[in-house]
């Protein structure tokens, strides 16, 4: 045993370890600091905490044999697919186990005539399409990690992409779900069938951060592979005619496969990093893309083209090929790296917004950047309201970690406040547990951990995360805002 | 006057003191649909009206008894729809729609666009509700991505007004396709599962399917580029546009001949693959392969186990013996948290008891 990692308690440690011992191999528990330090954060490295134990299942038994043993000890369960979450929802606990599923990474099996594919839930996203492809089939939610992440984590943040404003949200492609309760039974949500008796609680599964069950087996839904994307790129002076053009495409009764926005600083940033092309004089960059059959991108294309004059777009490019393609969005899709070369760390946010609220809301972000002195480049999934605004800063100073966090509660207060939401696509986690308090009532937040005790009645299942305590919220002393709309709106406030 | 929020806030308070059954209750056009529910009776009527729509914004939001026609007529207007293709049901004496808003999303029955287009669920953004207690609650809101808390307002879409009373909801609207094509075929009930699957498989644009008693019909619905290369891969005979649209009306509302009669209606959902069940009695295949009606007073325990056999379920839609439970049987550990998701949002038991499951 190597070094002992501050916080742990060992004599539980011990105690786990050789409950676990009892129906896992050696080698799939991990207790040294050097085995289990890979495993102190997910996607979000600004929260770091070692878990006690790490426990690697290789199958269904297994997982159900580890939490018998950690509902029998009333150890805390934190499940983790390939931690690329950006929310830190599969950040372990110091006393608790941390369940990794990544051996569990195979497809079980692939029915390119119902286009169905069973998976288990340390399956890579893009590893679906991937083994789908030879059938002329994929599966739809591209999440930006998507090389890296995996389908239990998809379903456990309901995670989006670039093309679900036409093809939809994880929940909109995952049919079935197989896992277990905190006590280790098996349960299923959903079915293979296109409904299930009962309340729908594959929906509530998906985005649940696993909080109600540990997943063990996915089945998603395989679509046609278009037959040809195309994507436009055009640029605008001012970045409210981009947001107006984006509303006229959908007026005219389009719904594009991709429509992504990015403003000057987040273009400048990625065009030194990625060569796509990006138009630097322009305010904004709008990325349209169309796809489907030939004739169907032909007949859209020139369609979109016109709205996109009409809007005031100062230039428009047409992809002449799969490659050219492929140019257009790697700036796009390479944002967040492309920005974390201009600052020593950023920031993500993820606020949701109606659309036609995006003017106003990149005001407020501007005036943010002058009140904490901190720069803040854009990129926007333009056709469903999820903002990107990424502030950057320096972690070593904290003061500019402070007025990080200060100039980013405010941007997602904004948020709540135009009646969107502080999360589109990352999820909680601990990461904005505090803006929770913000966007739900007191009564609301009761619902959600009630909801959790349904499932879990011992609070074992990634105790923490997404649902903040009353008491949390009370002391932030935090007001609960909706639609602009203040508790008390006849009394004055300074 | 207080307003109709108000009045039922004063009607779930009182109910929920003396522990005394609501029957929740729109237009009545699904009264067939579950278990009879014993209560005293709240319509949610009163509660009408639609409180914004943005066609830009693609999303509808409207009160509870909002008649499902208003909703319907506002979309058409900017050429607009509800992609799940809800169906309105029993119509009054006068043949008009009784179907309400809230009652589309609280039965969450999606019509024959559902297999390509998706189910109420899949639309549903977010809620007002007002819960067992009295409070109101909103979960979700108006925007296409939100995963801050649970997805509660989705649970709500099927859940028969068994939670809590829906008092507004947030959909999801798209356009409407600018071409649509209804083509009828002959062929056997295994050759038309078979090619259903095929193309599905092969990107074209089907957007319903029927089939009985050897004809099969498909819709295609999209660009009119894609319709046409859709109808030329699929052939068969091409149906008169108005009598394709009846054709469509009738299914989606069970108004077609094949709902006529008393014989018991058993709603199959089944894997769209499966092969024909081999069951007593007349059928309609609807969703590609994955619906599969049938006229038929077999014994209950037959009929779920030949759906159970291939990974689905059945319902006893209408009519039959309704003295047993109509909808399949849960798993025990799925049933327990039933029971206690209906405790967290109903402690009383107050909502529509018994309409799903008879311990519900």
């Amino acid at each position: 045993m190597g070094e002992r990692p501050p916080g742990i308690n060992f004599i539980r440690q011990a105690e786990v370890v050789a409950r676990l011992l009892g129906v896992l191999p050696s080698e799939s528990i991990l207790h040294s600091s050097e085995d289990t330090r890979p495993y102190e954060c997910d996607g979000l490295s600004a929260y770091r905490q070692m878990p006690m134990v790490v426990a690697l299942p290789a199958n269904e038994d297994e997982v159900r044999a580890v939490l018998q043993v950690c509902h029998a000890l009333k150890v805390p369960v934190v499940a983790r697919g390939a931690g690329t979450g950006l929310s830190g929802g599969a950040l372990p606990l110091g006393e608790g186990v941390l369940l990794s599923l990544a051996k569990m990474k195979r497809i079980v099996s692939l029915d390119p005539v119902a286009r169905l594919a069973r998976v288990q839930p340390g399956v890579r996203n893009l590893a679906i399409s991937e083994a789908a492809a030879s059938y002329g089939l994929f599966y739809a939610p591209d999440p930006s990690s998507q090389i890296a992440c995996t389908i239990g984590g998809n379903v456990a943040e309901n995670s989006g992409g670039v093309h679900c404003l036409k093809y939809g949200l994880t929940v909109h492609n995952v049919v079935r779900v197989r896992g277990f309760t905190v006590e280790g039974e098996a349960i299923e949500f959903g079915s293979e069938a296109l409904d299930a008796p009962g309340l729908d609680l594959l929906a509530l599964v998906h985005g649940s951060e696993g909080m109600l069950a540990v997943i063990t087996e996915v089945t998603v839904k395989l679509l046609p592979m278009p037959q040809i994307a195309r994507c436009i790129m055009a640029s605008f002076d001012d970045i409210s005619a981009a947001g107006e053009a984006v509303a006229a495409i959908i007026a005219t009764g389009i719904i594009p496969a991709g429509l992504e926005m990015l403003d000057r600083a987040a273009a400048s940033a990625v065009e030194q990093y990625a060569h796509s092309g990006y138009d630097l004089a322009a305010a904004a960059i709008l990325l349209a893309e169309s796809d489907g059959t030939p004739e169907e991108v032909e007949e859209e294309l020139p369609r979109v083209i016109e709205v996109l004059k009409r809007s005031g777009a100062s230039a428009i490019r047409v992809s002449r090929d799969e490659a050219e393609r492929l140019k257009f969005w790697a700036g796009r899709k390479a944002a967040f790296p492309a920005v974390g070369r201009l600052s020593p760390d950023y920031y993500c946010m993820d606020g949701t917004i109606p659309r036609k609220r995006l003017a106003e809301v990149l005001r407020f972000i501007g005036q943010m950047e002058q009140k904490y002195g901190l720069r803040c480049p854009n990129v926007f999934h333009a056709g469903d309201g999820n903002l990107h605004p990424l502030i950057l800063f320096d972690a070593n100073d904290p003061d500019q970690l402070a007025r990080t966090e200060a100039f980013a509660a405010e941007v997602l207060e904004k948020c709540v406040e135009v009646g969107g939401t502080i999360t589109g696509e990352h999820g909680v986690g601990v990461e904005k547990i505090n803006q929770m308090c913000i966007q739900f009532s007191p009564a609301e937040l009761e619902i959600f951990r009630a909801v959790k005790t349904a499932f879990d009645a011992a609070g074992l299942l990634n105790p923490g995360k997404n649902i903040p305590s009353l008491h949390r919220c009370a002391e932030l002393g935090g007001m609960h805002v909706r639609g602009g709309k203040l508790p008390h709106p006849e009394l004055p406030r300074f | 006057m207080p307003s109709a929020a108000e009045r039922f806030h004063d009607i779930v308070r009182q109910a929920s003191a003396q522990r005394a059954p609501l029957r929740v209750r729109g237009g009545g056009s699904k009264d067939f649909y579950g278990q009879a529910v014993q209560g005293e009776l709240l319509d949610t009527r009163s509660h009408a009206g639609i409180v914004a729509y943005d066609p830009t914004e693609l999303v509808i939001t409207a009160r509870c008894g909002t008649p499902l026609a208003e909703v319907e007529s506002a979309l058409a207007e900017k050429g607009q729809m509800l992609a799940f293709e809800p169906p309105h049901f029993t119509p009054d004496p006068d043949g008009r729609s009784l179907a309400t808003f809230a009652g589309m999303i609280a039965a969450g029955l999606s019509g024959p666009r559902r297999a390509a287009a998706g189910a109420v669920r899949d639309y549903l953004l977010g809620v007002r509700i007002m819960d067992g207690r009295g409070r109101e609650l909103v979960f979700g809101g108006q925007v296409m991505k939100n995963v801050a808390g649970y997805d509660v307002s989705r649970v709500m879409a099927g859940s028969l007004g068994s939670l809590a009373l829906i008092l507004e909801a947030s959909v999801k609207t798209l356009p409407r396709p600018p071409a649509e094509v209804t083509l009828l075929l002959e062929m056997p009930e295994a050759t038309a599962i078979e090619s259903l699957n095929r193309w599905a498989g092969m990107g074209w644009c089907v957007s319903a399917s029927a089939w009985m008693g050897g004809e099969l019909r498909v819709r295609l619905s999209g660009a009119s580029a894609a319709v046409r290369t859709a109808v030329q891969a699929i052939g068969g005979q091409r149906v008169d546009d108005a009598a394709a649209r009846r054709f469509w009306t009738g299914i989606r509302d069970h108004q077609d001949g094949y709902f006529k009669g008393d014989a018991a209606l058993w709603r199959l959902s089944v894997p769209q693959t499966a092969a024909p069940l081999g069951l007593a009695g007349g059928q309609l295949i609807e969703w590609g392969g994955g619906l599969r009606w049938l006229r038929s007073g077999a014994e209950a325990g037959t009929i779920r186990q030949a759906a159970e056999r291939t990974g689905g379920h059945a319902t006893l839609f209408r009519g039959g013996d309704r003295s047993s439970e109509v909808f399949h049987p849960l798993s025990p550990v799925l049933a327990e948290i039933h029971r206690k998701l209906k405790a967290v949002f109903d402690p009383e038991g107050i909502f529509n008891p018994g309409r799903m499951y008879k311990a519900l």
